[in-house]
């Protein structure tokens, strides 16, 4: 028994999934109604879709993050990525005569999401050809990126009127929210293509270390511009949904801050920084913490303004938790109180 | 241990090729460094200042921050004067500040996110804190400590807890700026006599010259910066631990200590470029200075510090300040180009920068 609760504590898991676990007991003692989910008009309601919904960008963020990461690298500019492809898509529809048809709106995302391709393919170059630090290669597009944005709008907040963009924000498809369904496919898809292929070793060998797998014949520089794209290309869909759901492109603000929820993500997900072994359940936790506590604060009644406060808790409390120095002090009391309990048998 | 270092440079191999040879292509035996005064010699001297890891970029920055105001000066009608370039500093100041106390991080390696966060959190207490009656002399003490005692917070993490650093801080950029709306949503603005005067009060430097407080105070952090990293024995572990954390600890520096120091030293730098910020803004607002951690970053970059750490300059950091700097100046002169521009300019500098890095490591 006690082996088995050793083995849970040990768990990547554990920790993210005890937090999620404990914001939602903090949600139902608050709001009691909190795990009910109805049906209406034919659409699932509830807190919980709430929380898949509104946590469906920065997931589908994470899911290519955690590639990243898992390559020992970092991508700031999914954020600005995520405005561009938003930006593109709204002046495509609005420069188009038929805002409203299915054809325009599928040219924008089809372009916006090329576009991406084409960032991630630079972000990737700089870091696998040039051999560029990842932050500070990505720091590049971070700051221009937003920049370009605002090129592509002119300054301005595209407002467009166009059903079917909308459609993929807040549609609903058999009842789920699209965005929910977005996230899914590419966290499925993800998962099968790095976990059902050997490709999710090859990442996590480049992670680990880069020369020894160049060693093994593990092509690093191919797999390391790919899981850039694969990011961008994850940024840029998650920017099309922000932007469908507010049917306006603010290149401003359109994922300010997600590079940051990504990573968060990610991190607590137990998914180090230092790069090798990624869990992309890991990461669906810990987008779920990060949206479930958003939530928690507005059930809960806290004023909205101080979310950040708490998300400086619940990273600090996670990170620590995680922390070598404190597995170590665990183990060590742990010890201390084997051989307490092994003298009291001794003596009895 | 003084003896095994020293031992490269000493006569005793007189085979060995000198900086300046290594650097000269072609050469013959009796080494180009040999006649420094001819015009290949002279060449040779400025490709090694160009191209050495030390010098090199500052040098490079340097070019670049003449070459812009040139520019400007030719371009447009009242650039090339003297209150142009000092209002560089007088706008900039309290980047200064940050970028001084961002250069201490990442010449260890580290990283610092918080500093906009903090900046923001600096004003908004010092403007609460006004606006209930306290003294600034009073109020801009408590601000320097508190910032000082989240920095420490956020190095004891990323040493005793083995966080790294860029989470630690991203933690201390959220609390900071969570701080940042508990206090207010609005903006409060600061009608205090000390503030006001501090703020519209110009030094005369003769001419029609004149810089503010703020200005003064930049540079004297600047010169306390450069003192410290150069003449004390913090300032050399400062850079053993960026050229090699582990080699530093063999050594017997006081690695563990002075990690958690350039945190608390960038703390305390956030707190008074929050404070040097009010001064410019007078008014304390929780969404200002969102992204200038970013600048910071970006400033340090351009002014030659390698972001792995163990090599640049706080001067550098002044420069790229400058450089940063200028080139708003320039899109603020040229009136038709957008504010977007900045941004996309900032990104290209960062570019070319970090590929002359990328180009110079090949060279090698």
């Amino acid at each position: 028994m006690s082996a088995v609760i050793a083995r849970l504590v040990a768990s990547r898991l554990f920790w993210p999934v005890v937090m999620l676990l404990a914001l939602f007991a903090i949600n139902l003692i608050a709001f009691p109604g909190f795990f009910a989910v109805t049906v209406r008009d034919g659409h699932l309601f509830g807190s919980l879709i709430d929380i898949l919904r509104n946590g469906a960008p920065t997931l589908i963020i994470a899911v290519g993050m955690t590639l990243v990461i898992a390559t020992r690298g970092i991508d700031l500019s999914v954020g600005a990525v995520a405005a561009i492809s938003g930006a593109v898509a709204c002046s495509i529809i609005l420069g188009s005569p038929e805002p409203g048809s299915l054809a325009t709106v599928a040219v924008a995302v089809t372009v916006a999401l090329l576009i991406s391709l084409v960032l991630g393919v630079w972000n990737g170059f700089l870091v696998a050809v040039l051999g560029i630090q990842p932050i500070i290669a990505t720091l590049i597009l971070m700051t221009a990126g937003r920049g370009v944005a605002m090129l592509i709008t002119e300054g301005q907040i595209l407002t467009v009127n166009s059903p079917p963009f909308k459609f993929l924000g807040s549609g609903f498809w058999f009842g789920i929210p699209i965005a929910v369904i977005v996230a899914a496919v590419v966290f499925g898809a993800a998962a099968l293509i790095t976990r059902r292929t050997a490709l999710g070793m090859f990442i996590e060998s480049v992670g680990i270390n880069p020369e020894a797998s160049r060693q093994a014949g593990v092509r690093a520089r191919g797999l390391l511009i790919a899981v850039y794209t694969f990011c961008a290309f994850c940024a840029a869909i998650a920017g099309l949904i922000l932007t469908a759901n507010t049917a306006a492109a603010d290149a401003n603000n359109t994922g300010l801050f997600i590079e940051l929820d990504a990573i968060l993500a990610v991190v607590i997900g137990g998914t180090s920084l230092a790069g090798g072994r990624y869990s992309l359940v890991g990461t669906l936790v810990g987008a779920l913490v990060i949206q479930t506590l958003v939530t928690t604060v507005y059930t809960v009644g806290i004023p909205p303004i101080a979310t950040m406060v708490f998300k400086a808790a619940v990273v600090t409390i996670v990170c620590l938790l995680q922390s070598p120095t404190t597995a170590e002090a665990l183990r060590d009391f742990r010890r201390r109180l084997g051989l307490r309990a092994g003298k009291g048998v001794v003596a009895s | 241990m003084t003896k095994l270092l020293d031992a490269p440079a000493s006569p005793a191999r007189p085979s060995r090729p000198g900086r300046a040879g290594r650097g000269a292509s072609g050469g013959g035996p009796t080494g180009p460094g040999r006649t420094p005064l001819s015009a290949r010699g002279i060449a040779t001297g400025i490709r090694n200042l160009l191209t050495s890891p030390k010098y090199g970029p500052v040098t490079v920055t340097a070019i670049l921050f003449v070459a812009i105001f040139i520019v400007g000066g030719v371009r447009y009608r009242g650039f090339f004067s003297g209150q142009v370039f000092l209002n560089l500093l007088v706008d900039n100041s309290y980047l200064i500040v940050l970028a001084v106390g961002m250069t201490f991080v990442i010449l260890t390696g580290g990283i610092d996110l918080s500093v906009g966060a903090v900046v923001a959190l600096s004003g908004m207490i010092a403007a609460s804190l006004l606006q209930t009656g306290w003294s600034p002399g009073v109020v801009i003490p408590l601000i320097l400590v508190l910032t000082s005692v989240l920095g420490l917070l956020v190095g004891l993490m990323i040493h005793v807890f083995k966080v790294q650093p860029f989470i630690a801080t991203l933690a201390a950029m959220f609390l900071a700026r969570g701080l940042c709306y508990v206090i207010s949503q609005n903006s409060i603005s600061i009608t205090d006599a000390t503030f006001v005067e501090l703020a519209v009060a110009r030094i005369p430097l003769g001419g029609n010259l004149s810089i503010t407080p703020s200005v003064v105070i930049a540079l004297v952090v600047v010169a306390i910066a450069v003192w410290v990293l150069h003449a004390t024995r913090f300032g050399r572990t400062v850079y053993a631990i960026g050229g090699g954390e582990h080699s530093g600890l063999l050594m017997g520096l006081p690695v563990a200590r002075t990690k958690v120091l350039v945190y608390v030293i960038s703390g305390f730098c956030s707190g008074l470029a929050g404070v040097l910020f009010t001064f410019y803004t007078l008014s304390g607002y929780p969404l200002t200075a969102i992204g200038t951690e970013l600048d910071a970053i970006a400033a340090v970059v351009i002014g030659g510090t390698l972001l792995t750490g163990g090599y640049g300059f706080v001067l550098g950091s002044v420069l790229g300040v400058l450089v940063l700097g200028v080139i708003q100046t320039i899109i603020t002169f040229e009136g038709t180009l957008s504010s977007w521009w900045t941004k996309i300019f900032i990104g290209a500098l960062l570019l070319v920068f970090i590929l002359q890095k990328v180009l110079t490591a090949r060279r090698r």
